[in-house]
């Protein structure tokens, strides 16, 4: 193992799903000479050329409509759409075409498409670069929802997804493109869709924390341990497909379930996963489900505003104290 | 290259430049702030294309209006835009444009006619469309007009709405600002063709290429668009050929400009060659100008104070404002 930032382990992914298989391209906005807007493809067009490294307009739905069209003709394109607040510039591409391709022609068409976008709020950039649109997509059958939290988990999901024969969004948190962790070096580490990962043991409550909410329900955990509140903290890792199980085994333990997601709260992807814990395993729960989420409300540009609009570790922490509240009655 | 100043009046021509050097003077004080922290946010400048959006701003009547972009003081000051609330909008203050909300990708004035700066490429580019719509409807002699990146050309959105104002003939005038760079992509690798006026043709209505660091000629281009707009005569497509001097944001290394370029171009001043040709043509004097730039100096400093003096808006405020109606409180 050696550390790798995330950003430079979905480079690594990249650089080596590219010499793997010589049917794998970039296609985007500035991912060439550029590198991506956040520097995730430095150096990809020095390695790979022009032919495999596509600079293209400002055209998000050619952009995702090209994909489509050369994967079913057999490549195995990794699109990157620079923003996820611009992927309804695409969106009947992405929604009515690609999620779509292989039901409709009867499973004629193979989709191979990767979909590399950023979510979340890197502060102060306001309503239409702040956004987390992961469930916007998870009503769309035929898409696959792939959320990243931490560097080993973003080379090892992104690798299955080019590998994979399904349409993917793969959304990179812009505040996790900095932070280090162990990255396997095997060039055929692959992370499988639909298995969430236990980031921390606990004995008392449930956090599902996505994507670039897991640091801080990490940070919450170490907060409450001291006052001897044990959370157990899983990152789902895939949103679909969604490995309900093993928070439902969580649940049996714990009794108690907070999900936490930077997405706004109605309709965000926690209401999916509450709803689906109130199906499978409401006789588990002994206290509500608490979601911490951003407030329905556009992300805002004044810091003072955001911070209020946006979850924290601290919302956590108030959850928990919510939740435990009943934990010390008994 | 020479400056035409044929049919511009003296107090025109310096109350245009007086604009550009705010434009400019604006960004260099606002860049500096946000150095030292009183600016959150990305700053996107135009400085190197003061004469595109001040050609156009002054051309355009009160009644008008505009969609504007990332790239968006310029325009907004050139109507006349308020420094000291642009100011305290990137400080994220309560007294700004947006109360704080928006910062500068979305500042917007409707009272001078500015439907918003935006963060979307061609995202105001319908819009202006349906502005102009609105005015067709009612019969106003009223012009929209979007200001828009060279890069913006290549999206749908940018299409769909040429064809929709040539085909119903609406009042609109769509100027591109083509600095040459869309982010880090050169513009000769974004689209086939160097002249993006050439597309008008695919829509009906006249193209024209200006030169876009001579404000004089982008006013009497944006005149004449607007007046056949304001006369039932349909849209124009206006290039406005210029350069973007600094990143696409402020940060940006630019690895990608080919050495060499960006001095040609700065060689060509806008704010420099505007105020050579009102000396030569005795519009002005060199002590006119300079205490043109004393006051707009003086103008920012007292914005910056009163964007520093302002309150931070309040944490819940951020709740307000989404809604026209709230059903007492249900649309939580
Ligand atoms: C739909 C969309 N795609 C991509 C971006 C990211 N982006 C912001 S500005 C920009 C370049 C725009 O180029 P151009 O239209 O030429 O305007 P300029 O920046 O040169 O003023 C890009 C790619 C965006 N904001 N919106
Ligand atoms: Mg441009």
């Amino acid at each position: 193992m050696r550390e790798l930032t995330y950003s430079e382990a979905i480079r690594e992914a990249l650089a080596e799903e590219m010499a793997r298989d010589p049917s794998v391209f970039l296609i985007g906005e500035d991912v060439g000479v550029f590198g991506g807007v956040f520097g995730v493809t430095q150096g990809l067009l020095d390695q790979f050329g022009e032919a495999r490294v596509l600079d293209t307009p400002i055209s998000e739905s050619a952009i995702i409509g090209a994909a489509l069209g050369a994967a079913m003709m057999g490549m195995r394109p990794v699109a990157e759409i620079m923003f996820g607040d611009f992927l309804p510039i695409a969106g009947d591409q992405i929604v009515n075409q690609l999620a779509k391709a292989r039901y409709m022609s009867g499973g004629k068409a193979n989709v191979p498409v990767t979909v590399r976008v950023t979510t979340g709020a890197p502060g102060s950039a306001a309503q239409q670069h702040s956004q987390s649109p992961e469930a916007w997509f998870m009503n769309v059958p035929g898409l696959k929802i792939v959320t990243p939290a931490t560097p080993a988990d973003a080379k090892g999901l992104l690798k299955s997804a080019i590998r994979g024969d399904d349409p993917v969004l793969f959304f990179e948190h812009k505040m996790l493109y900095a932070e280090r962790g162990d990255v396997p070096p095997d060039p055929d580490f692959l992370v499988p869709f639909g298995e969430a990962r236990l980031a921390r043991e606990g004995a008392h409550i449930t956090v599902v924390a996505i994507g670039g909410m897991l640091r801080h329900a990490l940070r919450a955990a170490d907060q409450l341990a001291e006052e001897g509140i044990q959370l157990e903290v899983i990152d789902p890792r895939t949103l679909v497909p969604f490995d309900l199980e093993t928070v439902v085994r969580s649940i049996e333990k714990t009794g108690r379930l907070i999900i936490a997601h930077e997405a706004h709260k109605r309709c965000g992807a926690g209401a999916e996963i509450a709803a689906l814990i109130a199906e499978e395993a409401l006789d588990w729960l002994d206290a509500p489900i608490v979601r911490v989420a951003a407030k329905n409300v556009p992300i805002p540009y004044a810091p003072a505003l955001e911070q209020y609009v946006l979850p924290s570790a601290e919302d956590i922490v108030a959850a928990a104290h919510k939740l435990a509240l009943p934990l010390r009655i008994r | 290259m020479i400056t035409d100043l044929t049919g511009l009046t003296p107090e025109l021509l310096r109350e245009m430049y007086r604009r550009m050097v705010l434009v400019r003077e604006f960004e260099l004080r606002a860049i500096a702030e946000r150095r030292i922290g009183l600016i959150p946010g990305f700053i996107h400048a135009s400085i190197g294309q003061e004469a595109s959006a001040v050609g156009v701003g002054m051309a355009m009547r009160p009644e008008d209006v505009f969609t504007s972009t990332h790239r968006g003081h310029g325009h907004l000051i050139s109507k006349g835009g308020d420094v000291a609330r642009m100011m305290a909008e990137l400080a994220a203050r309560a007294t700004g444009y947006c109360g704080g909300r928006g910062g500068s990708l979305h500042i917007a004035d409707f009272a001078l006619g500015s439907l918003g700066a935006n963060g979307i490429v061609a995202g105001g580019i319908p819009m202006a469309v349906g502005a102009a719509l609105a005015f067709a409807m009612r019969g106003e002699e009223r012009v929209a007009v979007s200001f828009f990146g060279d890069g913006a050309a290549n999206q749908g959105a940018f299409h769909e709405a040429l064809n929709l104002a040539g085909l119903w003939k609406l009042p609109v005038v769509f100027v591109c600002e083509n600095n040459l760079y869309g982010e880090g992509t050169p513009q000769h690798k974004q689209a086939p063709l160097a002249d993006l006026a050439l597309r008008a043709r695919s829509y009906a209505f006249p193209g024209v290429i200006v030169d876009g660091n001579d404000a004089p000629s982008v006013y009497r281009a944006a005149s004449e668009a607007l007046e056949r707009a304001r006369h039932g005569l349909g849209p124009t497509l206006l290039e406005c050929k210029t350069y973007r001097w600094h990143g696409h944001y402020e940060g940006d290394p630019q690895v990608y400009k080919p050495t060499g370029e960006q001095q040609e171009w700065q060689a060509r001043c806008p704010i420099v060659r505007l105020g050579a040709a009102l000396v030569t043509a005795g519009v002005a004097t060199e002590a006119d100008l300079e205490a043109i730039r004393e006051a707009v100096r003086a103008e920012l400093d007292e914005a910056v104070a009163f964007a520093r003096q302002s309150p931070q808006p309040q944490p819940d405020e951020a709740l307000m404002g989404v809604y026209a109606e709230t059903h007492g409180g249900k649309v939580f």
